[in-house]
Formats: C-alpha cells, structure tokens, sequence
C-alpha cells in the first residue's frame, strides 16, 4: 500500500476543510471496510486519509417519534444491537446483519456502504425502501439528498469536492408498516449479492390494502435501483399473492443487469422477480406485526 | 523518509507504545513491530478472518483496521486468552476435539468464539455457525470447530458454577 497521510478529525467543519484541500486525492474513513482493501490492492488512490469516528454527530444516532436519525459512520453492529431499532426498522437491521461477517460487521457503516456506492450494496436497496434522506455538509454549507438519487454509476456518487455524508434520515416508523431486505448468494453468509431487494409498504388498519409501498433492487444495474412505477402500482391493491406476483413480473422487466461471475442476465432478471415478491411478503407480514426472519 | 505516528495502547491488559506509518495495518505491527504473532495474515482483505482480535470488545480483521487508528482502545489478541501458563477453556477444547488441522484459522475462530460466549453462553449451533461466517477454514474442518466451540460453552458454564 503506498503511504498517505492520516488525519482524525473531531468536528463536521474540520474534516471538510481537510477533504476540501485535498480534493480527489482525499479519502473518508469510517470501518475502513472497503477502503483499506481497496487503497491495498491499487483500486482506488489517496494521499490524506481522514477518519471521521471522532465526529460525535457521526457516531451518534437518535430514535424518536420523528424517525431516525443515524451519523453516517454508525457500524453496523450497533444498530442491530438496538432493540428499539430492530422493533421499528427490521429492514435495515435485515441489511447490517449480512453485510460481511461479524467482524465486518464491528466496523462497516451503512453511511460507508452508500458512500461506496456498489451496486451490489447491501444497505442501499433498504435506505430506498425506507425513503432515506442524506444530510451533506461541504464547503458550501450543508444540503441534502434523497437517497435514490444519491449514487450516479459504480463506485460514484454526488459527493462532490470536500463534502462529507453526515447523516441518514428515516421517516418515522408509522403503524402498519413495515420493511424488509433480502438478498441472494449461493452460499449461507460472507458474499457479495447476486441480486438484492429491498420492500417498504404501509398497509390500511385492517391490514389488508397496501396504501403506499417502496421497492429498490441491487445489483441489476449500474447503481441500486428505486423502482418508482412498479411502487405507485402497489398503491390501493390488496395485500395478496397475486398483487405480490404482479410486483415480481415488473421487477424482473425493469431490472437490466449484467452476465459476470455471480450470475447471467437472465438468472439475475429471474432473481429480481423472486426477491421482491419475497421481500414484499416479509414486509407486509411485519406490518401487520407478525414475526418473519430472512435468515433462516 | 516515511514519518511515524506514536500510538499509545493496550495489549492484553498491558500497555504498549509503538511507531508506525499511516499505511501499516494492526496486524502487520501486531506481528512485524511487536512480535505478537498469533494473528495470521490469511487473505489480507477481511474475507478470512484468521486475524481476528477483539478492539474494544468487538471481533475485528486486523488487516483492516489501520494501526494509527487504535490510540487509546483495548485490544485482546489470541496471546492474551491464557493465565499463567494455563490455556483458555476454548483453546483447551480446540485442542481436545481436534478441532484444526493446519492451524492458520485457528487463532481467528478462537478469538471469535470468545466474543460470541462472551455475549451467549449458551448458543445455539445456528448462531454459532452464523457468528463464525467471517472466519474460513480451507482444512474444512467446521464441524469440528463447531463442536469445540458448544464444549467450550458446556466448560464455562461449568467453571462459573
């Protein structure tokens, strides 16, 4: 690995000063769970590092009445281990549970794993589901953005020069509603998705009409995908198989992967299909309080 | 002239101060600067898990974590688990059932296997399988680690008696 400089900075304004100066050249680290791989094996350059842990507006986080608000450099262990967050955002609990492995899991953020803006994310199909914002702050001030359109191509986002992703904002959890990822990989753990899918629905007091619904797929295109029409669609529809079918055909039609190693077009098309349907089912069953467990 | 950043922190209870490049992982100074070499480098890019120790309670690939980053924090590598000259009841099971065959991912399953008894005594075998999936074994020998880590479990509970 070529040597860099590294810099811890303590507050918001500190580390953007010193994004800013670098440009390009400068690198945000968090669980460093992807970038000292990638800075090891040459994929991506730096000559200043700056760690951001010792940002308390980044490592905190806060549930209330009005949502959550997690600092973008949470890892994901703390998350799942908040009993009040499993209870009101199972989808995302869903994704930091399978994002690597355990000790992956001590120190990846899901701020980190949007910021790496893979395609094939693990948390991203869940921050669309459950209709994100991202809070900015850079040397122009602070500003934010919906999570759907936070990343523009592999590995590229709207970031721009000395900004630095702060916050992930959730709206408040409201009854009968409820969220849900799943994802495919031949083996059990430790893989990086074939495809991945992402539900959120908000069901009517009887539990029986979807009234709103947000599905995101990963790994089918060059960034996670927000499939808008396939969405609104869910709206005013019985929460049935036959809805849920109808959901999984606009999926798969939408969906415009790749062949590579972990799957063909074609599969992968199937795949897409499969999982929301799946991921739907698991969010309408936790909005209607039952128990569903992607995992087993 | 690479420079060098003094880091203050402690290792098995003991504290410990070292010079390092920004670019040097925990692992490369656990094993090149301090001699500490009970952590394996296996992959080097956190799928394998043979470098796990714990910082600050929580299981961690020391080949990604950078080591000025761990000024101040607690780590626990696979050195410290014996007391005085008395194995840790899970390395004394790894051993009894067998449980390895080269050895390489030993050292990371141990140190896993702590952290996961230290929150569930009593796991079950999917938890124990789903808690160790960062950590491989290419002897293939899971089910015998597995094994060791349900008796580890049986021997503490037994000791905390």
């Amino acid at each position: 690995m070529n040597d860099f400089e590294f810099q811890t900075a303590t507050t918001v304004d500190e580390a953007v000063s010193l994004l800013a100066a670098k440009g390009d050249r400068a690198r945000v680290l968090t669980g460093g769970t992807d970038l000292i791989v990638q800075l090891r094996e040459n994929l991506r350059e730096a000559d200043l590092v700056v760690d951001v842990k010792k940002i308390p507006e980044l490592i905190q986080y806060s549930l209330t009445e009005k949502g959550l608000r997690l600092g973008a450099g949470v890892p994901c262990y703390r998350i799942y281990g908040d009993e009040a967050i499993r209870k009101a955002y199972p989808g995302l609990v869903d994704s930091a549970r399978i994002i690597g492995g355990w000790q992956i899991q001590s120190r990846a953020s899901i701020g980190g794993n949007l910021c790496n803006s893979s395609p094939a994310a693990d948390s991203i199909p869940t921050l669309i589901a459950y209709n994100v914002i991202c809070h900015i702050a850079g040397p122009e001030g602070r500003r934010t953005v919906p999570v759907a359109e936070f990343c523009t191509a592999p590995g590229r986002n709207v970031l721009k020069r000395g900004e630095l992703l702060t916050e992930l904002e959730f709206p408040a959890a409201a009854r009968h509603s409820g969220g849900a990822y799943l994802r495919f990989i031949p083996r059990n753990e430790m893989d990086i998705a074939v495809v991945g899918a992402g539900a959120w629905v908000q069901l009517d007091a009887k539990g029986e009409t979807i009234e709103r619904a947000r599905l995101a797929l990963a790994a089918v295109a060059p960034t996670p995908l927000f499939l808008a029409d396939a969405s609104a669609a869910l709206a005013g529809k019985p929460a049935t198989e036959a809805t849920f079918k109808e959901a999984a055909a606009a999926a798969s039609a939408i969906a415009r992967p790749i062949n590579d190693k972990r799957g063909t077009l074609e599969y992968r098309k199937h795949l897409a299909g499969v999982l929301i349907e799946r991921s739907l089912v698991g969010a309408v069953r936790r909005a209607r309080g039952e128990k569903w467990d992607p995992h087993v | 002239m690479v420079r060098k950043t003094h880091v203050a922190t402690t290792i098995n209870g003991e504290p410990v101060e070292f010079l390092c490049e920004a670019r040097q992982s925990l692992l490369e100074v656990l094993r090149e600067t301090l001699g500490l070499t009970g952590s394996k480098e296996g992959c080097n890019n956190g799928n394998c898990g043979a470098c796990t120790v714990l910082l600050d309670g929580q299981p961690v690939d020391s080949c990604l974590v950078l080591a000025v980053e761990v000024e101040g924090a607690q780590i626990t590598t696979i050195e410290g688990l014996s007391k005085d000259s008395r194995l840790h009841p899970i390395q004394q099971c790894f051993l009894e059932d067998a449980a390895l065959q080269c050895g390489i991912c030993t050292p990371g399953f141990i140190m896993s296997a702590k952290a996961l008894l230290d929150r569930d005594p009593n796991p079950s075998e999917h938890a124990i399988r789903f808690q160790l999936a960062g950590n491989l074994c290419r002897c293939t020998g899971y089910d015998k680690i597995i094994r060791a880590v349900q008796d580890s479990a049986k021997r503490m509970a037994g000791q905390n008696k």
